[in-house]
């Protein structure tokens, strides 16, 4: 199946099924490859699901000593090779999403590979396949423009002077950033003692 | 209970196209099947509804049949064992069974044995239950856990449109102007209609909801209402009452199809902008939005779900809001709609075929002698002899209490953890003179049992259940149940085989019992006379009512110049005159207010991880590690008030229990209320707090608002 990845935190309920689900995978079974967390759990509920972004100049191989971290000729950038994984924790501490972990079971580092297994032989990732409120997706470009007019794909992002293109493209809200929704001011008694965490 | 992991990366023998074994949703699902062991899943991607898409409780649910507390022999209570219970052959527990029957109902009549059955059984199974009960045992007293579910939204759906499912298929969602959702954490507890009404919103839609909470579901309102909880009606009449105000009418939809607005009209005027902004706790700018925003729209769809069922006024909390989609003249058109979210895999279907305690198949009434002709025709049993309407489930509970019942079969039910104040529920339990249970796991509830038979997992039997959007689907047998365990319509039969009492218990599949099904609900409300597994495979589902061979099904219900069985043409609705009701819902506060002594509002629910009373998902370690204990929910203004901070262990109290937990202090909840989940047992179990206040008709318990009072505990929690 020919599709691109995309990342929508606007949608996701933090129900972990993405989680739950890679770890189904039979590459890396019983070790999930996605992160998901809480923003800021004591104001909001918002979650985010973070999966490798799959960077054209990927920041994890270039800092890597060992060369163990190749991004193959579709643009997927895998798990480290294990015969040349020296567990140094380079790339864990240089990716600016966060997102290699260090397996330290295997004195490997793991990374989503966008399911190269299920991808490579035309089927769906895993995570995007399960995933019940389409905050991760997979599909064509096309799809996605025609489905969600309001959002748009963004896949150029900056840390500070380095500017990061990546295959797996996040979704951004068109118009308006998106409103923070607040219990105490949608009441009817005025809200006391409590100060607002955006003022 | 640390639950079970697998490893996976066995290869399959065998793929078998199911469903999953949770909630309303039922959402299509590939199981992987290695020598009869359900070891891993695949995504189903040809289920329309789902398309492959999965909650976390799906994603491992095949972890559960491999589990080592899966019964596999029938066990017999023996105070001399470490468990409690040792096992004994199969044939010999179900003889035990059948003569403590013969021995309760001679020495006490026949109603001292009374059943409890449950909403997560296939339809077949729901019928053979209720005939069971009315023809094998000859008893009035029988009941099920959708007391504690559906029958809220299912009364006020009969009392305003004459039937009682879902309005709508769930496309109809993505197209809405405005998505109202009430009372129902979808994110979590449905959380594959999330994704529909995301869509929605991509879709221009904008999103109302209802919830003292910021559920996930919530995050992204349009318009965000938090409700004090026990509200609801006052918010659906001050709606109600903007929406005659500003004239957001269809004159012409009330005219035609309904009956009753004028008084409804009438009795709504005191809910004043201002009063209805007093009694619910929101602010009134944001109510005259909702109303502004539902008044306006073309199309629509309004949802709701067990936060404004759980309630003594459950009923008029739902009539309420029928009656602010009444007023719109937006249903029964693509894009117009109204559901409930049905909470149990067939909250739809149990609630249809007569295992309710007035009910017989079909829908049909028990007190309505036409109704039992029918069925005792179907049955080959003297209309005479069918017993007339028991009693709900909880009443249940007091009757054993009082000594009137004396005998108990429970199947599919867990009531010692999910009936509220469960410290009376045991104590009733325990003076039952025989108690059996039929169940897969040794549950909290069975732990009370005189024998437990072993019963069959989702996953070991086939037959029909009907989604949250009225369609019936197919469950698949993926593998045949273990050891001495069998399919429950097995052990059913085997009961009343060894009761002599055979009539109509000879049944040799599932199909055989559905075949029957089609029979006693043909020309009823819930007409499944034109389903058949085969059309249900070839359709991937047939909505029903689907009264004959040719009938596709009924996706949308109320569809202009439809038919049906009451109306007989003269309109849409099932009533005699083809129109809908407005139906007056006075408000009235929660049957236990706050006051100084209990002042804090609790309120409980779900979490997305965990299913009810967490049979099988305390037993699935992903599961369990997601969310591995309840805490209790509450706003930084009330936990500085008590000077408890995140994670601090704090004790509830209630007029009937305590329960010492770890805070969770969030923004997300409203100052005033609590939240606690409840699929935890012991002394986790929130259900030792609640009230077994119930609404007078359709006798669900007040889940959703007890008083309590709250402190920082002092000393060390106990599990």
């Amino acid at each position: 199946m020919m599709g691109e990845f995309f990342v929508d935190p606007n949608r996701c309920i933090g129900c972990q099924s993405c989680v739950a689900a890679c770890s189904e995978c039979d590459t890396h079974r019983g070790v999930s490859m996605i992160h998901l967390q809480y923003v800021d759990r004591p104001i909001s509920v918002q979650t985010v699901p973070v999966v490798c972004m799959h960077c054209d100049s990927p920041t994890c191989a270039e800092v890597c000593p060992a060369d163990a971290i190749k991004r193959t000729g579709d643009g997927v950038v895998q798990t480290a090779r294990k015969p040349r994984c020296i567990a140094c924790n380079n790339c864990v501490l240089a990716c600016p999403f966060g997102v290699p972990k260090m397996q330290v079971e295997y004195s490997l580092m793991m990374k989503c590979d966008m399911c190269y297994d299920r991808t490579s032989v035309g089927s769906k990732p895993m995570c995007a396949s399960v995933c019940p409120s389409g905050a991760l997706y997979f599909g064509s470009r096309e799809e996605m423009e025609k489905q969600r007019p309001q959002s748009q794909p963004v896949n150029t992002f900056r840390f500070g002077n380095q500017t990061i293109t990546t295959k797996v493209n996040m979704m951004v809200p068109k118009q308006k950033p998106v409103e923070h929704i607040d219990v105490m001011s949608a009441m009817n008694e005025e809200p006391i003692g409590i100060e607002d965490p955006f003022e | 209970m640390e639950g079970l992991r697998l490893d996976t990366g066995a290869e399959p023998d065998r793929v078998v196209n199911t469903h999953c074994c949770f909630c309303g949703q039922q959402c299509g699902i590939q199981l992987k099947v290695k020598d009869n062991v359900v070891i891993g899943f695949e995504p189903r991607y040809d289920f329309p509804f789902n398309k492959g898409m999965l909650c976390p409780k799906g994603v491992k649910r095949y972890l559960q049949g491999a589990h080592p507390d899966r019964l596999t022999t029938a066990l017999q209570r023996d105070p001399s064992s470490e468990s409690g219970f040792k096992s004994i052959a199969y044939d010999d527990a179900v003889a035990r069974v059948a003569s403590e029957i013969q021995r309760i109902q001679s020495a006490y009549g026949n109603d001292a044995f009374g059943v409890l059955s449950g909403a997560s059984l296939t339809t077949e199974k729901a019928y053979l239950m209720g005939k069971f009960a009315r023809v094998c045992l000859k008893t009035r007293y029988i009941d099920y856990n959708g007391r504690l579910c559906m029958v809220s939204a299912g009364a006020a759906n009969k009392k305003a449109f004459g039937i009682d499912r879902s309005a709508n298929p769930w496309d109809d969602i993505l197209n809405a102007e405005v998505v109202l959702i009430a009372g129902s954490n979808t994110a979590e507890c449905s959380p594959i209609t999330t994704n529909y009404v995301w869509q929605a919103r991509e879709n221009g839609g904008k999103l109302i909801v209802i919830d003292p909470r910021i559920t996930p579901i919530a995050r992204n309102a349009d318009v965000f209402l938090p409700v004090k909880p026990g509200r609801d009606v006052a918010l659906f009449n001050g709606i109600l009452n903007l929406m005659i105000e500003n004239d957001w009418l269809d004159h012409d939809f009330i005219e035609q199809h309904t009956v009753g607005f004028d008084a409804v009209a009438e009795h709504v005027k005191q809910w004043t902008p201002q009063r209805t902004a007093e009694v619910t706790g929101i602010a009134e700018k944001s109510i005259r939005k909702a109303a502004e925003l539902w008044g306006e729209a073309k199309t629509s769809f309004l949802m709701h779900a067990r936060g404004i069922e759980h309630h003594s006024h459950g009923v008029e909390n739902c009539l309420s809001a029928i009656n602010i989609v009444l007023a719109s003249g937006r249903i029964g058109r693509p894009n117009c709609a109204y559901g409930t979210v049905v909470g149990q895999g067939n909250g739809q279907g149990g609630r249809e075929h007569g295992q309710k305690a007035d009910q017989l198949p079909g829908w049909r009434d028990i007190s309505n002698p036409e109704h039992r002709a029918f069925i005792a025709n179907v049955w080959g049993v003297n209309a005479d002899d069918i017993p007339q309407a028991g009693v709900d489930c909880y009443e249940m509970m007091r009757k054993i209490d009082a000594g009137e019942i004396k005998g108990l079969l429970c199947i599919c039910f867990n009531p010692k953890v999910s009936l509220p104040d469960n410290a009376f529920v045991t104590r009733a339990l325990e003076k039952l003179e025989f108690f059996t249970v039929i169940d897969f796991f040794l549950s909290e509830t069975a732990q009370h049992a005189d024998i437990v038979l072993p019963g069959s997992l989702h996953e070991e039997d086939e037959g029909v259940v009907a989604q949250v959007e009225g369609r019936v689907i197919k469950i698949n047998k993926a593998v045949d149940p273990p050891g001495d365990a069998k399919q429950d319509w097995r052990v059913i039969q085997d009961i009343a085989a060894a009761l002599h009492r055979t009539h109509g218990f000879t049944f040799d599949s599932p199909r055989a019992i559905f075949d029957e099904l089609r029979v006693a609900s043909k020309g009823s409300v819930a007409d499944y006379f034109g389903i058949t597994y085969e059309k249900i495979e070839a359709q991937n589902g047939v909505f029903w009512p689907c009264p004959s061979d040719d009938h596709p099904g009924t996706p949308r219900l109320f569809e202009k110049d439809s038919w049906n069985p009451v109306a007989k043409g003269s309109g849409p609705f099932y009533f005699p005159d083809g129109k809908a009701r407005f139906n007056v819902a006075a408000y009235r506060p929660p049957a236990e207010d706050v006051d100084d002594e209990y002042p804090i509002i609790l309120t409980t629910g779900r979490v997305v991880s965990q299913f009810l009373s967490g049979t099988q998902t305390r037993r699935i370690g992903p599961l369990v590690d997601q969310y591995p204990e309840p805490r209790i929910e509450m706003h930084p203004k009330l936990a500085a008030k008590y000077g408890i901070n995140d994670g601090d262990e704090t004790t509830v109290e209630s007029r009937r229990g305590t329960i010492t937990l770890r805070a969770q202090v969030v923004t997300t909840i409203r100052p005033d209320t609590i939240f606690i989940p409840y699929h935890w047992p012991g002394r986790q179990s929130a259900n030792q707090l609640t009230i077994s206040a119930q609404d007078p008709v359709s006798k669900i318990p007040e889940f959703k608002v007890c008083a309590v009072r709250m402190q920082k505990a002092e000393g060390r929690m106990q599990k």
